[in-house]
């Protein structure tokens, strides 16, 4: 330690690693180059709505197979999903190259618990911690990964549901959803959540879910009617193929 | 021990495929007053001997605490000690602050392992002059490693590290079948009469030169010095040594 250093309160130089076991050979970044500064950027090509919720056997998430390019539905076979180890899934809406990144971070995690091999595996909570850390910091570097997570999964024989998005704010609910999913979607997961998480059926959650797939499709403008659904309980995680919902669009046909 | 031209850095290895320097390091271990560690399927129990310079002064902590489920018994140099108890901290907070969990045993461990072996490694730098025994308690139980400044651990149910730790191991060898199941006290007990075993010939356990600490499922790693330990000490076996044993100088003289 440091302790008569006259730089305490600055960046300290040293190139250590993040243990500060090895010493590290990086090039330092002198104040006179001329590389360009990353900065708060705007999203390109987006994902819309996750939407999740708790019930009597684990909990649920799904979201749609569109990434969107502005206006265009660009990508339609897009998974929003995405596994974490064998307890948890990932929801992401927002950019989908910074969910690519957050998903090379994730997996860069499990891979290093798993060449530990002492027993330990990161589950649900550790990895909403996880994730709530790297999106703050990164906020906090005005350089934000521009995303809103939804973070299911089993532990220590319970569900578990957590929210992290791009400014770092965080929350656990019994019911979540993101983007447009906020307005329409929150309202009626609540309705049929709330104070039920230990007695609401896989039946009744599914229904919760594609009502509000429902819902999303005939009013968000950058969704699509191709989903998939996951759904994590203490057997593990089991994720859907893609598919639709029925919609009733004859009240605008013809006269 | 031996002067001989193939100890003066770490970086020679001598003919018969030593590191004197390391050997010289482990000495320095072998040197500070003994520390014992013993677990059961609940708790870990760590015990050390205290020693003092003189009668002015203090006695010496050897127990320190790293967090909740974790702690630390030391035996060689207590500064080198404190820059790994820092490094420990440090690394416990990391794993609250990131992972939102309780800093795993073994990769704690194999850290410290990693720090020391490269100070083995490298020229002009020195070992690490201090032994620890790591007591922990994470999601896959209770745990009881030996770390080395060689870069060495190990996984044991009990050890001891120090001046004279051999008779405490002998100790340990002949009961430790049944530490498994053994109550927190029977435990603390054992450990009591192992570190016993290694105080010189008119020495004996007393309040102020003893220290133990415990951590368990239901218990937050906890240091035991002083008045709190009459009760510990009251635990151990009546042996030949007389009731000095006993905690307390006997007031009257019989």
């Amino acid at each position: 330690m440091d302790h008569f250093s006259f730089n305490l309160g600055k960046p300290r130089h040293e190139m250590t690693d993040r243990r500060n076991i090895f010493q590290v050979d990086i090039k330092p970044r002198s104040e006179s180059s001329t590389d360009p500064i990353t900065r708060t950027q705007r999203p390109i090509v987006t994902g819309t709505s996750v939407i999740a919720l708790k019930y009597q056997d684990g909990v649920m998430l799904a979201a749609d197979n569109l990434a969107s390019y502005g206006s265009l539905a660009r990508f339609k076979d897009v998974e929003r999903l995405y596994p974490v180890g064998e307890f948890t899934v990932i929801g992401a809406s927002g950019d989908i190259s910074d969910f690519q990144y957050t998903k090379h971070l994730l997996d860069a995690e499990m891979v290093k618990e798993y060449y530990i091999n002492d027993g330990h595996v990161l589950g649900a909570p550790h990895i909403y911690e996880y994730l709530s850390r790297v999106m703050y910091n990164r906020r906090s570097q005005i350089n934000p990964l521009w995303n809103a997570y939804v973070v299911g999964g089993y532990h220590n024989g319970e569900g578990f549901l957590g929210y992290v998005d791009l400014l770092g704010t965080t929350y656990k609910s019994s019911s979540i959803a993101t983007g447009f999913g906020a307005y329409l979607a929150q309202p009626i997961l609540r309705k049929v959540v709330e104070g039920h998480e230990n007695t609401l059926s896989e039946e009744e959650a599914i229904n919760a879910i594609e009502t509000c797939m429902k819902v999303l499709f005939y009013r968000d403008a950058r969704s699509l009617n191709k989903f998939q659904r996951a759904k994590i309980t203490a057997q593990g995680v089991e994720i859907t193929q893609p598919y639709s919902v029925d919609t009733e669009w004859s009240f605008a046909e013809g006269q | 021990m031996f002067r001989n031209q193939y100890d003066n850095d770490i970086s020679t290895w001598s003919p018969q495929g030593r590191i004197h320097q390391v050997e010289y390091a482990l000495e320095a271990v072998k040197q500070g007053s003994a520390a014992v560690g013993l677990r059961s399927n609940t708790h870990v129990v760590l015990l050390a001997l205290k020693r003092s310079s003189g009668e002015l002064a203090s006695y010496q902590k050897k127990l320190t605490i790293i967090d909740d489920h974790l702690g630390i018994a030391i035996a060689g140099l207590t500064s080198d000690a404190r820059v790994l108890s820092n490094f420990m901290r440090t690394e416990a907070m990391k794993s609250k602050v990131i992972y939102g969990r309780p800093l795993p045993i073994f990769r704690i461990v194999s850290a410290i392992g990693d720090k020391a072996q490269v100070n083995t490694q490298n020229y002009g730098r020195r070992p690490y002059g201090v032994g620890l025994l790591v007591a922990g308690y994470d999601e896959t139980g209770p745990h009881l490693y030996e770390c080395a400044p060689s870069g060495n651990f190990f996984e044991y149910y009990a050890m001891s590290i120090g001046a004279r730790s051999q008779s405490a191991k002998t100790y340990l060898e002949r009961y430790y079948e049944s530490f498994a199941e053994a109550s927190l006290d029977e435990l603390v007990r054992h450990g009591l009469n192992a570190l016993r075993d290694t105080l010189q010939q008119d020495k004996e356990l007393n309040m102020d030169n003893c220290s133990i600490g415990i951590v368990g499922a239901d218990c937050k790693f906890k240091i035991v010095e002083g008045d709190e330990l009459k009760r510990y000490l009251s635990l151990l076996d009546n042996v030949e040594m007389g009731d000095t044993v006993q905690g307390q100088a006997p007031m009257d003289t019989e």
